[in-house]
């Protein structure tokens, strides 16, 4: 009952070694990867928690100053609310953009791993 | 009227049980059940993303809490989808490359795996469930409502209960997707017809509209008739705790999406993590799309029916419906209510199958019998027998509680659960070298007690009822509340960090920072990861 490949655990002994892991790890290509990920994803996610945080601190805590009408219609809590929409949206856009990039630096670590198991 | 519903909810279940049988023929080995095979389309799993996240709750619940508190509700909705981000930029394809059907597949990699199988099992199911009883005793009620008469509260709850174990146990990962996919379209077409509804109403202005919002008039608790704008904060998050309150409710939402594990599973099902990046961004389109059409839904129902008419005809949570009658009368009435009811069952279809998945592959198959299936299909097998057990156990739940119980607690629960539990956890694991097993299941542990613990003392369990309060619609304790939030997450989301924090500081364990880089790799390059197609 020992047979590996109906292993349900995904740790499954394989090919794959421990130093070929730490070799790709330490490699060059891998470290421009997680640096072209570190540049985009953690500004953005800084941004977007800022961005999302101040909604709840200035309704919760100026709600005054949020009630201001704007063009008569709509109130500065209202439009921010409703900014915070696009703000995901675009945040969102750029991401798929970037990790366009993302997925070019992936690749050419795959080939270069050369065992044909890149799940792409 | 309750004629009309019940031919539409009929018709649904007929579609959807065809899809079942459909899908019961292409269901068969771990990887067709669990994961679809993993050929679900970008646009497929979105919108299943979509339909299995967009619950009662946020259809029927943000429509009342606008329709009686105004722009405080509204805040709901905008946490809702800007959770998505922490799901696209942190946690989908990661967890895609590194995982098989569960989350604890990203946890075990490099940690010892039956302790952190154990804990990860117990946090899905303990979300699952309590979403899931919270999901079903809405639907009793919200079914008793509409089809009183023809069907009774516990029929209700049972016909929910037996739907959703046949999609699960004979359809299993890829019926589920469908329905979820087919109840995202309806409640998208019934969203946008009742948007486009209202604004005709309001002959397509937005200044009488949103003036008609500035001047919402109703009778008060103490019956005294007086007339609010709703578009101004404070009129739920009031002081001195509503703005923590409101905080506390945002890192729930913000943090805990990306740990619910329905949605978590949602990303096994395509073929690769770039698939699974863009199903989530069509997801945000969906979700987002429909939530800023909530202005319609919520300060529709407030403005053209009012808070009198809908407090005395079923009350907050039939906002959404009464508004669809007056605006366009009983056979509308008809059909936004058989949406919400197709809301309530591709969401519990999706709750269903996320706590069988953890139960037989973390706890059956890689706790109890060391990651080897004793005879092929076991795996399964003990899923679709699971299903059956946790469909018992919600309905039991659910008949036991009634429908006047007090169940909107459950909800936000799952999210403290899943934001202070299962989040920092799965971030540590992906992103700290240092961490490891006593780390996660201490940060478990801590964040699944600490949310219990302070749900249970804070005013949605802790209050004081007036004689007049009877049964289950009572809180739990009759004393006021030791914690002032009805949300935890402010303080539960870092003690579970923290948790893990100190449980991995106070414990040393080479392996597992020794194979940090194989999950590093994975997680990010896809090398290893699970191929699409029947295995």
């Amino acid at each position: 009952m020992a047979d590996p490949s109906r292993r349900a655990d995904p740790t499954r002994p394989d090919e794959t070694s421990q130093t070929t892991w730490d070799q790709i790890a330490e490699s060059k290509p891998f470290k421009d990867l997680m640096a072209a990920k570190k540049i985009f994803i953690i500004p953005a996610f800084v941004f977007f928690v800022a961005y999302y945080f101040a909604l709840p601190v200035l309704v919760g805590y100026a709600p005054q100053l949020m009630s201001t009408r704007v063009w008569g219609i709509f109130n500065l809590a209202y439009l921010f609310a409703l900014s915070q929409f696009f703000m995901a949206w675009i945040i969102a856009g750029l991401y798929v953009k970037a990790a366009n990039t993302f997925d070019q630096l992936a690749k050419d670590i795959l080939e270069k791993a050369g065992n044909g198991r890149g799940g792409k | 009227m309750a004629s009309i519903s019940l031919v539409m909810f009929l018709v649904f279940i007929a579609i959807t049980l065809g899809i079942t049988y459909w899908a019961s023929k292409r269901s068969a080995g771990a990887n067709a059940y669990f994961a679809a095979s993993r050929q679900i389309t970008a646009w497929q799993n979105g919108i299943a993303v979509a339909g299995d996240y967009m619950s009662a709750a946020s259809f029927l619940g943000i429509a009342g809490i606008i329709a009686f508190q105004g722009y405080d509700g509204f805040l709901f909705s905008v946490g809702w989808l800007v959770a998505y981000l922490t799901v696209l930029l942190v946690i989908a394809e990661p967890l895609r490359n590194a995982g098989k059907y569960t989350m604890a597949d990203v946890l075990a990699y490099r940690l010892k795996p039956k302790p952190v199988r154990v804990m990860a099992s117990l946090s899905t199911l303990t979300v699952s469930t309590f979403y899931m009883i919270a999901q079903m005793v809405g639907a009793g009620a919200l079914v008793k409502l509409l089809l009183g008469g023809f069907v009774t509260y516990n029929q209700a709850v049972i016909g929910v209960g037996v739907l959703m174990i046949v999609y699960v146990v004979f359809g299993g990962m890829l019926a589920t997707t469908w329905v979820q996919i087919i109840k995202a379209i309806l409640l998208m077409a019934g969203t946008i017809l009742l948007s486009i509804l209202v604004l005709a109403h309001f002959h397509f202005s937005f200044a009488d509209f949103f003036g008609a919002i500035g001047r919402v008039t109703y009778h008060d608790a103490k019956g005294q008739l007086v007339v609010k704008d709703f578009l101004q904060p404070g009129l739920r998050y009031k002081p001195p705790y509503g703005p923590l309150d409101l905080i506390s409710l945002g890192m729930a939402l913000i943090f805990g999406t990306a740990g619910l594990p329905h949605i978590l599973v949602r990303f096994y099902t395509v073929p690769d993590a770039k698939t699974a990046r863009h199903s989530v961004v069509w997801a945000m389109v969906l979700i987002g799309s429909f939530y800023i059409m909530t202005t319609f839904l919520g300060f529709g129902a407030a403005t053209v029916v009012g808070p009198d008419y809908i407090k005395t005809h079923g009350g907050t949570n039939m906002s959404a419906p009464l508004l669809a009658q007056a605006l366009a009368g009983n056979v509308f009435f008809a059909f936004i209510s058989a949406i919400a009811f197709a809301t309530i069952l591709a969401v519990v279809a999706g709750l269903t199958i996320s706590a069988t998945t953890s139960f037989s592959h973390d706890f059956w198959t890689n706790v109890v019998h060391d990651g080897v299936e004793r005879k092929p299909g076991e795996e399964v097998m003990v899923a679709r027998i699971s299903a059956f057990a946790v469909g018992a156990v919600a309905i039991a739940i659910a008949i036991l509680l009634g429908p006047t119980a007090n169940v909107a607690f459950l909800v936000a629960l799952a999210f403290a659960v899943a934001a202070s539990a299962n989040l920092p956890v799965i971030v540590l694991s992906i992103f700290w070298r240092r961490f490891n097993t006593a780390g996660a299941v201490a940060g478990l542990g801590i964040g699944l007690l600490a949310s219990i613990g302070l749900i249970l003392v804070s005013p949605s369990l802790m209050a004081i009822d007036p004689p007049t309060v009877t049964g289950t619609a009572r809180h739990l304790i009759q004393a006021k509340a030791w914690f002032p939030l009805e949300n935890p997450g402010i303080l539960s989301i870092p003690l579970g960090f923290l948790g893990a924090i100190a449980g991995t500081l106070l414990s040393h364990e080479p392996t597992s920072q020794y194979k940090f880089n194989e999950l590093l790799v994975r997680s990010n390059t896809g090398l290893g990861a699970e191929k699409a197609g029947v295995q």
